[in-house]
């Protein structure tokens, strides 16, 4: 038998991981062994780590500081709002599976296209002012959104600009949000779509384009000059994670029978990016595991009750400061070498730090 | 054209915030090279500390703006101290997820201590209106404070940069830090003091925004703001004293402007459509200096 790659071999365990910790979510699910609120937060928990691996594919791999990606995300979640109900009110489609997956893919394609539009202009710049034009951009998403509305109305969608003067029922109403959508977001969709994240942006990671973006990203005239098209791979990350944002937030989108605009600011943004910062930049594995603790610890702080929030800010101050603490980082890296050398792998050290 | 004028004044004034918030931003981005995303929490600070100077205690605004100062000033050197000095040598972006940590800190901690309901604030000065072209152009005294001391703290501080030995001595660190501490400038102490100053100022924007377009104080006022003066800086350039004021008189009247002839929910989007267009042509924003990439 041919010996299969390291990284394929390690993919694979990510994905054996993912399916074991889904079945016993599920099964503490059917055993009534999980609060209800903590129910309540699963397809969240899915959406949340989807977000935070496609940002990190940006931040950690790609090297551009996005500050914008709830902006994805919203255009995700109107598109698979509206989608899925245009798909009932005027095609008739009664199963939901079908509806939920094309509401998906299609928030996913039309987050994507925004993606490549913006990315034209963002990736032109450098550092903190490509981060601020990528706040500015998901602002301005949030603004056009809040000023949208549709309506269904005889199987005919009809669009208006800053009026609700449309006939027939209206799915989106401007700052008011979308209107009794069916939620039809389920547990194993967003099982599954985690597991399409993952093998997405893996894949992606150790293909050549890949190799292409992170030497893009570790120095990019030497990139240049080897020939690596540096402007198209940054775009190729940039849309791949806007794609999956997008996925994300139509499954999110779906999840609530109303929502709002105002859901997407700046603030789900920065979120997402503590998850990818706390999980480590550039470490796909870090980002689900911080994105699932960190959208159950203020469930979890529930006992601080009015002081949770308080306790979030302080937990999330100290464990940078102790991640980033000299004492601390050469205490873990001598951990790893002695369980390395204890496998008899020797490892060129500091070869993956930044 | 009265009413034009009046949306120019009124943009001026708000434009002035924002200078005087990301003059705070600039200097601090400049020294430390850090987004301080906690910055517009410490203008929220600073306001309920005038409030309740004034309300509770019903001193003199004076008193009030002055113990916000001090108490913005002692929390920005004490935050820079716990939270940011053990990262000096840290990723930029682990400072940065740390800066919103605090954020997030001050929000709650300020939700805890005051409440979620708005606190109704009332100006800090309130002498009468200014009646110009027979009573047709209505300007308030808060306008005219704020746009008064937007143009004082601007000239301060560029005195301030320019003349004085801790003034050169934060240029030198923001230029180069290891050769600043070879020329045997204390680092530390000058970042502390940008810090203060940077709060102080802070602590002076939260009392003229609450005065003039944000009576209803609650704890997340600062955030909106903070994000706009944010973006007014990097419009200037960021780093440089004169961008951020233009950048933020630009932002305010162009957000005025906006909302009176264009459309109030899209203002916002209009700010941020004209940043991104300066910077498509200007990478470096304003007044910025473009930096040449060596080999």
């Amino acid at each position: 038998m041919r010996k299969m790659k390291r990284t394929t071999v390690d993919a694979i365990i990510s994905y054996g991981i993912v399916t074991i910790a889904f079945i016993i979510a599920q099964s503490m699910i059917n055993n009534g062994a999980m609060t209800r609120a903590l129910k309540g937060q699963m397809i969240p928990i899915c959406v949340y780590i989807v977000m935070a691996v496609s940002l990190n594919l940006v931040v950690g791999i790609s090297g551009e500081l996005s500050l914008g990606h709830a902006g994805f995300m919203s255009i995700g979640a109107f598109t698979g709002a509206i989608v899925s109900t245009w798909l009932l009110g005027a095609m008739n489609v009664q199963n939901t599976t079908v509806r939920l997956i094309t509401a998906l893919v299609s928030g996913g394609i039309l987050a994507g296209a925004a993606g490549a539009l913006i990315g034209i202009p963002v990736l032109r710049l450098r550092g903190d002012y490509l981060a601020i034009v990528t706040l500015a951009f998901g602002e301005i998403i949030r603004s056009i959104l809040n000023c949208l509305y549709f309506s269904l109305d005889n199987g005919q969608l009809y669009v208006s600009f800053n009026s609700p003067d449309i006939p027939g029922k209206l799915i989106v109403s401007g700052p008011a949000g979308t209107k009794a959508i069916k939620t039809i977001s389920t547990f194993p969709a967003g099982f599954v779509l985690i597991l399409i994240a993952l093998f997405v942006v893996l894949n992606l990671i150790n293909s050549r384009s890949g190799r292409a973006i992170m030497a893009s990203r570790d120095n990019r005239i030497a990139a240049e000059a080897m020939g690596v098209n540096v402007t198209k791979y940054k775009m190729m990350a940039f849309v791949t994670s806007a794609f999956l944002a997008g996925m994300a937030g139509a499954l999110y989108g779906l999840n609530f029978s109303t929502f709002t605009a105002a859901k997407f600011k700046f603030d789900t943004s920065i979120l997402v990016l503590v998850f990818v910062v706390l999980g480590g930049i550039g470490n796909i594995w870090g980002s689900v595991i911080a994105a699932t603790l960190l959208t159950v610890l203020p469930e979890l702080l529930r006992a601080f009750s009015d002081y949770r929030m308080l306790v979030y800010a302080i937990v999330l101050i100290l464990v940078m400061l102790a991640t980033n603490n000299p004492t601390i980082r050469s205490l873990i890296v001598r951990m790893k070498n002695s369980v390395q050398q204890k496998d008899g792998i020797h490892q060129a050290q500091g070869g993956t730090e930044r | 054209m009265v009413a034009f004028l009046r949306y120019l004044i009124n943009g001026i004034s708000l434009g002035s915030v924002y200078a005087i918030i990301a003059l705070g931003y600039s200097m601090v981005y400049g020294i430390a090279k850090m987004l301080n995303f906690a910055h517009g929490d410490i203008i929220m600070v600073g306001a309920y500390i005038v409030f309740c100077v004034m309300v509770y205690l019903s001193m003199p605004p004076f008193l009030a703006v002055l113990a916000a100062i001090v108490v913005c000033t002692l929390l920005g050197i004490a935050i820079e101290r716990l939270a940011y000095k053990p990262l000096r040598q840290s990723a930029s972006l682990a400072v940065l997820i740390t800066a919103i940590g605090v954020s997030y800190f001050l929000q709650n901690a300020a939700m805890l201590i005051w409440g979620s309901n708005p606190k109704v604030f009332s100006s800090v000065f309130n002498v009468g209106n200014l009646r110009m072209l027979n009573g047709e152009l209505v300007i308030s005294s808060e306008a005219l404070l704020t746009i008064a001391a937007n143009i004082i703290i601007m000239i301060g501080l560029t005195q301030f940069t320019s003349r004085t030995k801790m003034g050169k001595a934060m240029r030198a660190v923001s230029e180069d830090k290891g050769a600043a501490e070879l020329m045997g400038i204390n680092v530390n102490r000058t970042i502390s003091l940008t810090f203060a100053i940077g709060s102080a100022l802070a602590a002076i924007a939260g009392a003229l925004l609450c005065s003039t377009t944000n009576p209803n104080l609650v704890p997340t006022t600062g955030s909106m703001p903070g994000i706009k003066a944010f973006t007014a800086a990097v419009f200037g350039g960021i780093g440089s004293i004169p961008g951020a004021f233009i950048g933020g008189l630009l932002l305010g009247v162009i957000e005025i402007m906006a909302k009176a002839y264009i459309s109030t929910e899209l203002s916002d989007a209009i700010v941020f459509a004209v940043l991104i267009i300066v910077l498509l042509f200007k990478p470096a924003g304003l007044l910025g200096k473009p930096v040449r990439e060596k080999v």
